[in-house]
């Protein structure tokens, strides 16, 4: 393979990735790193990969950028009609049903890979996995994209109900350094959203501020931070 | 005899019948045409009061430079141009039918276009085509939500930034961004950083060259400044020009024909508007 050769131009536009989300005792906590590729080249270093669905569901998005993108623009439509029709806030069993049937029934067009997750009263913290394939999966925890490969050891050993918002937090972003540390694909900085009750809050994790693992050098100076 | 595929109607989008039919023909020799490319470097970045677009102007045909200054930034609405690399004749027409789309938008809705309905429609567009359409646009306009800044690729993703560059360029142009850029940069240093951006295209890429067009997008209005910078003039000229003495070129033998008796005019009705 020839990574230089011209072809990485007209590659599609892929998330190679490492998604995360996990119940916590209030609710949710959504993460995911920040890089984008065409091919070899690393197209947008700060994507956002987790993006609103309704004010209580976000969607974790893996895979080709294009076809996450459209479901999930087409999700939020359907979502914004379904609230307005019910006259309730959706739950995120909705929301992830829809996610699912979109990839399910166009499984053969579709490269993506989500995870849904969210807070509502009914179910409090949910988070569904969505694989390729169109599978619906409720899960106490999932993750997806290329990284996830070196995470299912660590999440399994490491993972344990009800954590607090600060611990289950700290957790995200060690996973995502891990796999950032390990896969190519994945790197930038670390994302995180946590839904709960009391709503929704944006965190965000430079590439300074996130742990250091087995023989990984302390950042300098970092050129690209003005 | 029952058949054994079915014939359904086509249901709209690109058709790939012909495509098994193209690839047989080359497997026996034919030569396929060679595309229009427009190799490029194009750029864009936001500044302090809008946005600055930029783009090269070179457009090849395979190895050949077959336009030394063709046009890369491309009319959207009086607020927003978008700047194309790729197959020129898909980003000549992608920007032309969305342009058209948002004119008949404006006057439905009697508003001033915004770059979000752009981007909206030119991703849909293009993933409809899952690819097809080779236009990697960078799109870039002021709107009343603010300045804004979009990349747009072929499959159909979009990327929101605060600089972009695309193109065979962009690895150089995204060189000089990445030393050079800083948030909330005046006029004339983000004119600056995207002509050393897209000059790092010109000299470093061979499918970019020729000049340097701008665009300069605030909430006062559009600026576009062609050929902003020629740093590629011809290295020989001669200083009287070229003329040549008539006895240069011999004449092997002359044929004079009258055309007019095979030109009749008649003489006819003014026609008629009713």
């Amino acid at each position: 393979m020839e990574p230089m050769a011209g072809g990485w131009m007209s590659a599609a536009h892929s998330m190679g990735t490492t998604i995360l989300a996990v119940e916590y005792d209030e609710g949710v906590i959504l993460g995911a790193d920040s890089r984008t590729t065409t091919g070899v080249y690393v197209a947008n270093r700060a994507s956002d990969k987790i993006t609103q669905l309704t004010d209580n569901v976000y969607i974790c998005r893996s895979g080709s950028a294009a076809d996450t993108q459209v479901v999930s623009d087409y999700v939020r439509y359907f979502l914004n009609q379904h609230t307005i029709q019910l006259g309730k806030e959706a739950t995120v069993k909705t929301a992830a049903n829809l996610v699912k049937e979109l990839a399910y029934q166009n499984k053969s067009f579709l490269q993506a890979g989500m995870i849904v997750a969210g807070w509502d009263k009914y179910d409090g913290g949910s988070v569904y996995g969505i694989p390729l394939g169109g599978t619906l999966l409720r899960l106490p925890f999932s993750s997806g994209g290329s990284g996830s490969s070196y995470l299912y050891g660590f999440l399994d050993q490491a993972w344990r109900p009800n954590m607090s918002k600060d611990e289950a937090e700290r957790f995200v972003v060690k996973s995502i350094a891990l796999a950032i540390a390990r896969d190519g694909a994945s790197g930038g900085v670390v994302r995180t959203v946590t839904v709960n009750a009391h709503g929704v809050e944006r965190n965000f994790f430079a590439g300074d501020k996130l742990p250091l693992f087995h023989e990984e050098i302390s950042p300098g100076r970092n050129p690209l931070l003005a | 005899m029952t058949k054994t595929t079915i014939d359904l109607p086509p249901k709209g989008g690109f058709s790939f019948d012909l495509c098994r039919r193209n690839a047989f023909l080359e497997s026996q020799g034919t030569k396929m045409p060679k595309f229009r490319k427009t190799g490029t470097t194009i750029v864009g970045l936001v500044f302090k009061d809008g946005v600055i677009l930029g783009a090269d102007t070179r457009a090849t045909e395979g190895e050949i430079v077959c336009d030394k200054n063709c046009e890369k930034i491309h009319y959207l609405a009086p607020n927003i141009s978008c700047c194309g690399a790729g197959t020129a004749a898909d980003t000549e027409n992608v920007t032309d039918m969305v342009s058209s789309q948002l004119e008949l938008h404006r006057y439905a809705t009697g508003r001033d276009s915004r770059v979000v309905t752009a981007l909206t429609m030119l991703k849909s567009h293009l993933f409809g085509y899952q690819g097809a359409v080779s236009a990697a646009l960078v799109l870039g306009g002021v709107d009343v939500t603010g300045p804004h800044l979009h990349a747009v690729y072929p499959h159909g993703s979009t990327d929101t930034l605060p600089f972009a560059t695309m193109g065979s360029g962009s690895l150089a142009a995204m060189a000089m961004f990445e030393s050079r850029f800083k948030e909330g940069m005046t006029r004339e240093e983000g004119i600056e950083v995207v002509c050393a951006a897209i000059c790092a295209g010109i000299f470093n890429d061979l499918g970019s060259g020729s000049n340097v067009d701008l665009c300069v997008i605030t909430k006062g209005g559009k600026e576009y400044l062609r050929n902003y910078q020629q740093p590629n003039p011809r290295s020989y000229t001669h200083s009287k020009g070229y003329h040549f003495t008539s006895g240069h070129t011999a004449i092997l033998s002359s044929k004079i024909r009258a055309l007019r008796n095979q030109v009749r005019v008649v003489e006819g009705d003014v026609m008629e508007e009713e």
